[in-house]
């Protein structure tokens, strides 16, 4: 050793104690990496096994295959779920996931009933993950109603209802117009008397809109040109959602059944309203009645299906 | 050394250059040489006691108070609905402005590959908003994590020095690699897979929505940082503190260290969050008599709080000689 090559400063040999701590610190560096990381990308799991699917505010970019679109641009601030006036809008938790954070509506708890009528959650979004596209209740596409369980249905019983749609406890709300255009009342405190159940139907917001529009024409025909600015995409009024029609029953007998149309957006007020447990009703979240595709003639000749090919196939939105 | 190149480099995980004689300057070396000797280990004791006396972590409880107030505004705008600051940290509208957190936005835009205006007005006006108040000012004035994680971090100290746990480090060099890893994932997979696991988010949307099993996420991380590896999270994985320090390489706010009175004792050091911005306080380690303190650097005050010299102070770069400028023209 009789040359010294000059050392870069901070370079020097380390010490056997020394370069054993360096390799445990990388050692330990890399597994916090591998475990963060793995940690993080868990989140798919619940997107893989399907339970994070949800009901999504009106507006969710979400094609029923595939919620991907919607989790992405969410950026999970849920200014939607402050500015909902019946609290429908909540955020979901870490069990969904990549979902966390990401708003949900529980339709049984409490649906959108489009209180607001502005589609406030959508104005509220800064990423446009509840999209602009749309401006009006009947341009949401949030679901799709079903009678999934037809023989609990008390209109198909022939039953009326009596009471409070779902007991003394229940905290959701609902605008009753007649009562309070401004603030939604709790279903709790409106009983109602009604000698055939049609509770789906008569609190369906499209369906109340629907009468609105009639009872509007009616009281304006003097100025019909009134307002046409707002009516643009606003179709006045929109198409049914949901009806009550005869049907013949196997053993003869004829009864009133709610049948759901073309109009219906998903909003899950039938689903909240139903006062049957384990609703009669329910909405089909991987299905909206775009993604159904029966209009025209498919559509009046009974329930919708999916495979029949429709002959009159209009784009109804943007048009 | 140039102060941007040498920031980015410790945002980065690189440590911090050391300066050899000749790039010293000639001022800052003759301070050196003057230090050896002068002070008895007496004397220092007695100065760091007397200022123990009088201080009162006036920053700190500044800090904490902003912090604090800052996240009150948030739960209590909605919970009264007053509508002051709607949203969460990702996300909120100040009396109606647009505000969206830098790296939330960043994951949104990489996940979602889009860019809505609404979104685009929130983030540049966090940006100037943070731009001009330090960047990663961000971490400790703001992000309720940072103050669970303080906490935490008085009972690790605790631990440590009852000899119970020790401290585990990592190479810092990882935070820069789960920066390019959740940038890749979310560009890839379409999905915010940090927000998955951002203890902020998760913490911001607790306190104004209500709790939920995410929590125990965050609950396990203080673990982590209690008994396992100090401040963990902040100083090895976050990349909302990476976002933020690239946003103060050019902010004015800054930590200012001058070599005159310094003792060198490092004091500075045992109570930062990120000890390595402070090593230019190691004798012979700065370039200059002052120096600013680095852009990772998260402004929080706590070694300008226990300095005992008061050799780092706070500055706004550019502001006195402003007012120096403004003086001599008079």
């Amino acid at each position: 050793m009789t040359e010294k090559r000059p050392l870069k400063r901070g370079k020097k040999p380390l010490t056997p104690v020394r370069r054993e701590q360096s390799r445990r610190e990388f050692l330990r560096s890399t597994a916090l990496v591998v475990g963060v990381a793995t940690a993080s990308i868990m989140g798919v799991v619940p997107l893989v096994r399907g339970t994070s699917l949800r009901l999504r505010p009106p507006g969710a970019l979400k094609t029923p295959e595939d919620e991907q679109a919607f989790f992405a641009s969410c950026i999970k601030c849920g200014q939607c779920v402050q500015v909902c006036p019946v609290q429908a809008i909540k955020l979901a938790d870490l069990d969904d996931g990549f979902g966390v954070g990401v708003p949900y509506i529980e339709p049984r708890e409490q649906a959108c009933d489009f209180s607001c009528d502005g589609l406030q959650c959508v104005l509220a979004c800064p990423t446009g993950a509840l999209t602009h596209d749309l401006d009006y209740p009947a341009d949401t596409r949030m679901g799709f109603a079903r009678l999934a369980r037809p023989e609990a249905c008390l209109a198909v019983q022939g039953k009326g209802f009596k009471g409070v749609a779902r007991g003394p406890d229940y905290k959701g709300l609902l605008r009753y117009e007649e009562i309070d255009r401004w603030n939604p009342l709790p279903v709790a405190a409106h009983p109602y008397d009604l000698e055939l159940c049609d509770l789906c139907v008569r609190q369906c917001p499209i369906e109340i809109r629907i009468k609105q529009c009639k009872e509007e024409k009616r009281r304006n025909k003097r100025r019909s040109s009134a307002r046409v600015a707002q009516r643009v995409g606003n179709e006045c009024p929109p198409k049914h959602a949901i009806n009550m029609n005869l049907v013949q029953l196997a053993n003869g007998e004829t009864r009133m059944e709610p049948s759901v149309k073309r109009g219906c957006v998903g909003c899950g007020v039938c689903e909240m309203i139903c006062p049957v447990e384990g609703p009669a009703i329910v909405v089909d979240i991987d299905k909206t009645t775009d993604s159904l595709k029966h209009r025209g003639k498919c559509w009046s000749s009974g329930p919708p299906d999916r495979n029949k090919e429709c002959s009159s196939n209009k784009v109804r939105r943007g048009g | 050394m140039n102060y941007l190149v040498e920031s980015l480099r410790q945002i980065m995980g690189a440590k911090p250059s050391r300066p050899t004689k000749a790039e010293q300057s000639a001022e800052v070396r003759t301070i050196y040489a003057g230090k050896r000797g002068h002070l008895t280990k007496a004397d220092v004791e007695k100065v760091r006691h007397e200022h123990i006396k009088a201080c009162c972590n006036q920053w700190q409880r500044r800090r904490w108070l902003v912090l604090i107030l800052v996240n009150l505004l948030f739960v209590v705008s909605y919970f009264f609905d007053v509508q002051l600051l709607e949203g969460a940290l990702t996300a909120s509208r100040f009396v109606g402005f647009h505000m969206a957190d830098l790296n939330a936005s960043l994951q949104v835009m990489l996940a979602y590959k889009h860019l809505v205006l609404n979104l685009i007005i929130g983030t540049v006006t966090v940006f100037i908003l943070w731009l001009l108040l330090g960047g990663r000012t961000f971490c400790s004035w703001v992000c309720p994590y940072h103050l669970l994680s303080e906490w935490a971090d008085y009972l690790h100290v605790w631990l440590v020095k009852k000899r119970l746990i020790k401290n585990h480090t990592f190479n810092r060099k990882v935070r820069g690699i789960f920066y390019v890893i959740f940038a890749l994932l979310a560009l890839l997979s379409g999905y915010t897979v940090f927000e998955t696991i951002s203890p902020t988010g998760i913490l911001s949307r607790a306190l104004i929505y209500g709790p939920g099993v995410a929590l125990i996420w965050v609950g396990l991380l203080l673990l982590f940082e209690v008994f396992y590896s100090r401040r963990a999270w902040c100083r090895y994985v976050c990349p909302i503190g990476v976002t933020y320090g690239l946003v103060g390489l050019a902010s004015p706010i800054r930590v200012k260290y001058n070599a005159v009175d310094c003792h060198h004792e490092g004091d500075c050091r045992k109570v930062c969050l990120v000890p390595h911005v402070l090593d230019l306080t190691i004798r012979g380690a700065a370039y200059d008599v002052n120096q600013d303190v680095g852009a990772d650097c998260t402004r929080c005050g706590m070694c300008v709080d226990v300095c005992p010299t008061n050799s780092l102070t706070y500055e706004i770069k550019g502001l006195s000689k402003m007012l120096s400028g403004a003086a001599e023209t008079r």
